[in-house]
């Protein structure tokens, strides 16, 4: 594995490799990654994070496929990070969302990675958020967050994104998707895709009247129709990105929620640091295993490593001491 | 497993028939009795196993038995080798030859770089011209592989298909020169690009346009080349993708009826065109399940023909079809092994009423055919309809109880194929959600696990393995290939009435962009022009754009 | 808003981490029927698999490669056309300085050119037939440090 200082080097010199090897870092969760950031951080400008959920098939990739274009048309360096599941069992993953990018595969200033969504504590979020520091440090401005609407991860999205885009199709079980827990609360803007389908119309209508059914809100997510596989529809999206973006900008939440997501990044790495180091400590300190088993029960053990181990729950890695 | 199963009308067991088949042990090797594609296979089958229906026969609806009531009798099959590599020159060489050692069609096949509608000299084509068949550019290449080949009296078959349309202008320009009215010309053309989508993967343009492009030729043959096959509506390279035996006739079948579909809603009557629609099947190993399909093939397009489409001329319920014997069933270990393969699934081709056969040549895994062995390989059609009795009569395993049972199964599967399609909203809804192709990849690897963990055995590969394997000797493209070919198609473009060319493609742009209006007499119109074929494909992405696919593993 | 999500099994714990594999089909041919076994057997096999899908130029799958941080790139080619193509994608890596990365390839390859693609930098060479083990075997011996569930 590189050092960070070369990585840090490789980085600067704008070699794409240095790039990709530091979000591999990021992904293994190697605590080492603080020093490669900690030494870019003049560099470190966030990108603008539009994060894409919905079902699978719901043309996504080719939505985001589209939006590249668009950005690169305006000379915007655009990140994709594309995720999908990793096997609960085997633990490996086929990733297959750059197929719908091949117009972009030779182009220095799109840059596309693809990552299995590990189930590592904090899930996708921890990784991916250094994943995005890292590609603004870079120079991306841009950056496109597409995972596959399951499990948690609408929730996930949201947490990073600074737009959230719910990609819907028509005639899909049309109230069922709504009612998907969090999914109405999370979405910035609704994109209603295959919108040349029957039922685009109902389903634009069905949004609208469950938005109006919700609480009143600040921000009045836009419903935006595109037919992705025509390129259609995409102008509309951005505009409704940029829209939400004047609206953060201006309202103040974009400050509150930039300093909601560092507190929560914050607690986050607490969370993982401590208990990587917490299990390391109990499997390498006897009297504290000891004592955890006579006990039976697990508080006693938690509240002494919190308290007793205190500084040792950061990773040897990660520390900035001599 | 043991299956209690034979049982009387009245539900009783025969006494000592169950009783001793208990008591007597099977073997027990772990290998897999269901057929390759997964269809129960039971230990004996008996009249209780066969549905009562009437008695059917040869050359009536619904054909289940043959599609002519004297078979073979009255007309063996094409014995039609495919072939092609290299240049137009070498390929009229091997042409010349396989005609005179008896075969009775020719079937041309093209490189790469042809079959994807790209010239010799683009960047992309660099590395695969001639290697997997011939390099044809413009019509003085394709002249060149029909010197001194009578058009008038030699029926071709051409496998290409997004392109198809361009080649086989260049075919009828041939015969133009040739003095060859096209009424008079025989053939057919593969032309079928939904198991492109599918399957093999050929594609350019998207669904929409593509289907386009069919129908017009569809069009255009039906008035002024009669006697041509324009499509060939193929489940070959589903099955070598990957299908089981019931997914290919179910998902070629389908793509026939969207055609059909697409046509009417041109506007053609179906009795005008059906009776020209042509198929292509797999003969692959598991013997009997093949000739099944076959037969269960010629039912079910019978049924749908006369009774969904109402078609009336009895030619258009007739299936007819060509079969090629199955590549993807070939080793590269031991490969004199793949004669004997070959062998069986050419006599479950003929078995099954095949109207015309390509058997595959020994080394065709590793690269094209040697001249020896493909005429070893046409040899053993020859060797079928001559030496082993099977042609002196039609459809011999009708009535076998075994045969009918699994025929009636097949058309089972393939019924509930065709509802699923449709409940996905048709044939392009379908590939457009990567259902077929993920019926395929699930069905291919399924198939390699059984083979990895042997419960099927290839000879050579996972059992019977041998220490010392043959030498085979490879046939090679010969290295300058590429720059001669590329040079033949600069001075084609060099000696050509560049204004005329240039006119020819911006009328299939003009054309292209309007769908009323039919691209092959101008696409004839281009070729005669010598407008080469990467040309005339470049002038219709320009209008139709390129397809990509949405990939699912 | 945090996000949690419960702790992962334990093949995935620990330093060992997925090998990252690029497979591409290069050049013009579509028969995908074996790169795509070969992807699932290598997900089942506890990797992770980036497949770029057909009508991959050199290029196109060197740079796949470098984005993605991949170890190994498995190639696909059933034309006739790997001795101008596989050799490419070599010297692709060689002029973007990723030597590193590892290249096999599968598909219908003679024998006499496995030699010859080997002694250009094609680590390894899968003709049709080899059992899927063989080729997570070779990865196993290859990269023993990288996690991989056992063999199905």
């Amino acid at each position: 594995m590189t050092a960070p200082r070369d990585l840090a080097a490789e980085f600067r010199a704008g070699n794409v490799r240095g790039l990709a090897r530091a979000i591999t870092l990021v992904e293994q969760r190697d605590p080492s990654v603080r020093h490669l950031l900690e030494s870019l951080g003049d560099l470190v400008r966030p990108p603008r994070v539009l994060g894409l959920t919905g079902a699978p098939g719901t043309g996504k990739s080719t939505l985001v496929d589209n939006m590249v274009e668009l950005l690169r048309s305006r000379d915007q360096a655009v990140g994709v990070i594309a995720v999908d599941p990793n096997s609960p069992y085997t633990g490996g993953a086929i990733l297959g969302d750059r197929i719908r990018m091949q117009r972009h595969a030779l182009d220095s200033r799109v840059y596309i990675r693809s990552m299995g969504a590990r189930g590592h504590l904090g899930g996708l979020s921890v990784a991916t958020r250094e994943a995005i520091r890292l590609m603004g440090a870079f120079g991306f401005e841009w950056v496109l967050l597409e995972t596959v609407g399951v499990g948690q991860s609408e929730l996930e999205v949201a947490a990073i994104a600074d737009t959230t885009l719910v990609v819907l199709n028509p005639g899909l079980g049309d109230g069922v998707q709504m009612i998907k827990a969090g999914i109405m609360e999370i979405a910035d803007v609704f994109v209603v895709n295959k919108a040349d389908l029957p039922g685009a119309q109902k389903t634009v209508q069905e949004v609208r009247s469950m938005l109006s059914m919700g609480p009143r809100l600040a921000w009045r997510p836009p419903i935006v129709s595109a037919v992705a596989v025509k390129g259609e529809g995409t102008e509309e999206v951005i505009e409704a990105v940029e829209r939400h973006r004047q609206f953060q900008a201006s309202s103040g939440e974009a400050i509150q929620r930039a300093e909601a997501r560092l507190k929560d990044e914050a607690a986050d790495l607490v969370g993982e640091w401590a208990r990587a180091e917490a299990r390391r400590l109990l499997d390498t300190e006897p009297g504290l295993a000891a004592r955890l088993i006579r006990d039976r029960i697990p508080y006693s053990a938690a509240e002494e490593i919190l308290t007793r181990q205190g500084r040792r729950l950061v990773p040897e890695a990660a520390r900035t001491d001599p | 497993m043991r299956v209690r199963y034979h049982r009387d009308a009245a539900g009783e067991a025969p006494e000592s028939w169950d009783s001793e088949y208990e008591a007597t042990p099977m073997r027990d090797d772990g290998i897999e009795t269901a057929t390759l594609s997964g269809m129960d296979v039971k230990m004996l089958y008996t009249s209780r196993d066969v549905e009562a229906r009437p008695e059917e026969l040869s050359g009536q609806y619904p054909y289940t038995r043959g599609i002519h009531k004297t078979g073979y009798r009255g007309r063996l099959w094409t014995m039609r080798q495919f072939s092609g590599f290299a240049t137009a020159a070498e390929t009229n060489r091997r042409y010349k030859y396989l005609l005179a050692s008896g075969q009775t069609g020719l079937s041309v096949a093209f490189d790469m770089p042809t079959l994807m509608g790209q010239d010799s000299d683009a960047p992309t084509s660099r590395g695969e011209i001639g290697h997997c068949g011939v390099a044809i550019d413009s019509l003085a290449d394709m002249e060149t592989l029909f010197e001194g080949i009578p058009l008038a009296e030699v029926s071709t078959s051409m496998t290409i298909n997004s392109p198809a349309a361009v080649l086989f202008c260049m075919y009828l320009a041939v015969a133009e020169k040739q003095g060859v009215p096209f009424t008079n010309v025989n053939g057919t053309l593969q032309n079928d690009i939904l198991k492109e989508f599918i399957a093999q993967k050929e594609y350019i343009f998207p669904p929409e346009p593509s289907m386009r492009l069919v129908v017009d030729s569809i069009e255009y043959c039906t008035a002024e080349v009669p006697r041509y096959n324009p499509v060939s509506i193929s489940g070959y390279h589903i099955r070598e993708a990957g299908s089981t035996a019931a997914q290919e006739l179910a998902f070629t079948l389908a793509d026939g009826f969207a055609y059909v579909d697409a046509c009417i809603e041109r506007g053609m009557a179906v009795d005008d065109f059906a009776p020209r629609l042509s198929f292509f099947f797999d003969a692959h190993i598991d013997f009997f399940e093949e000739i099944a399909k076959f037969r269960a093939a010629r039912r079910i397009w019978a049924r749908h023909m006369r009774e969904r489409y109402g078609a009336r001329d009895e030619r258009s319920w007739k299936l007819r079809f060509h079969t090629q014997t199955a590549g993807v069933s070939l080793t590269a270990q031991q490969p004199q092994l793949n004669i004997a393969r070959t062998a069986l699934e050419a006599l479950a081709a003929v078995l099954g009423g095949t109207q015309s056969l390509h058997t595959n040549a020994m080394d065709e895994v590793l690269a094209l055919p040697t001249d020896k062995a493909a005429q070893v390989a046409l040899r053993t059609q020859q060797m079928i309809a001559y030496e082993t009795g099977v042609a002196n009569t039609v459809d011999p395993l009708g009535g076998s109880y075994f045969m009918e049972n699994l025929t009636d199964r097949m058309e089972e599967e393939a019924e509930a194929y065709f509802e699923r399609i449709d409940s996905l909203g048709g044939v392009i809804p379908a590939i457009e959600a990567a259902f077929m192709q993920r019926e395929i990849a699930d069905a291919a690897f399924r198939h390699q696990q059984e083979v990895e963990q042997k419960r099927r055995l290839v000879v050579g590969v996972n059992e019977f393995m041998s220490d010392q394997d043959d030498e085979l000797e490879i046939l090679r493209i010969p290295l300058g290939l590429e720059q001669e070919q590329v040079q033949r198609l600069h001075e084609v473009r060099r000696s050509r009435d560049e204004a005329r060319a240039n006119r020819a493609l911006e009328r299939i742009r003009e054309a292209a962009a309007n769908p009323n209006q039919n691209l092959m007499p101008l696409i004839l119109d281009a070729v005669r022009a010598s407008c080469t074929e990467g040309e005339i494909m470049g002038a219709m992405v320009d209008v139709f754009g390129l397809y990509t696919e949405k990939a699912i593993i | 808003m945090t996000a949690s999500s419960a702790p992962p099994p334990p093949t995935a714990r620990g330093k060992a981490h997925p090998l990252r594999i690029v497979m591409a089909k290069v050049g013009l041919d579509g028969h995908d029927r074996g790169v795509k076994v070969v992807a699932r057997a290598l997900r089942d096999a506890g990797y992770e698999v980036v497949y770029t899908g057909l009508r991959q130029t050199p290029e196109m799958v060197v740079e796949a490669a470098l984005q993605e941080d991949a170890q190994v790139i498995g190639l696909s080619l059933h034309s006739g056309a790997h001795m101008t193509l596989f050799p490419a994608v070599v010297e692709e890596l060689r002029k973007r300085d990723a030597t590193d990365i590892v290249v096999f390839g599968g598909g219908i390859i003679p024998d006499e050119d496995i030699a010859e693609l080997k002694k250009l930098g094609v680590a390894e060479l899968f003709t049709p037939g080899t059992p899927l083990k063989d080729i997570v075997e070779w990865l196993r011996g290859r990269f023993p440090e990288t996690a991989a569930a056992p063999a199905p």
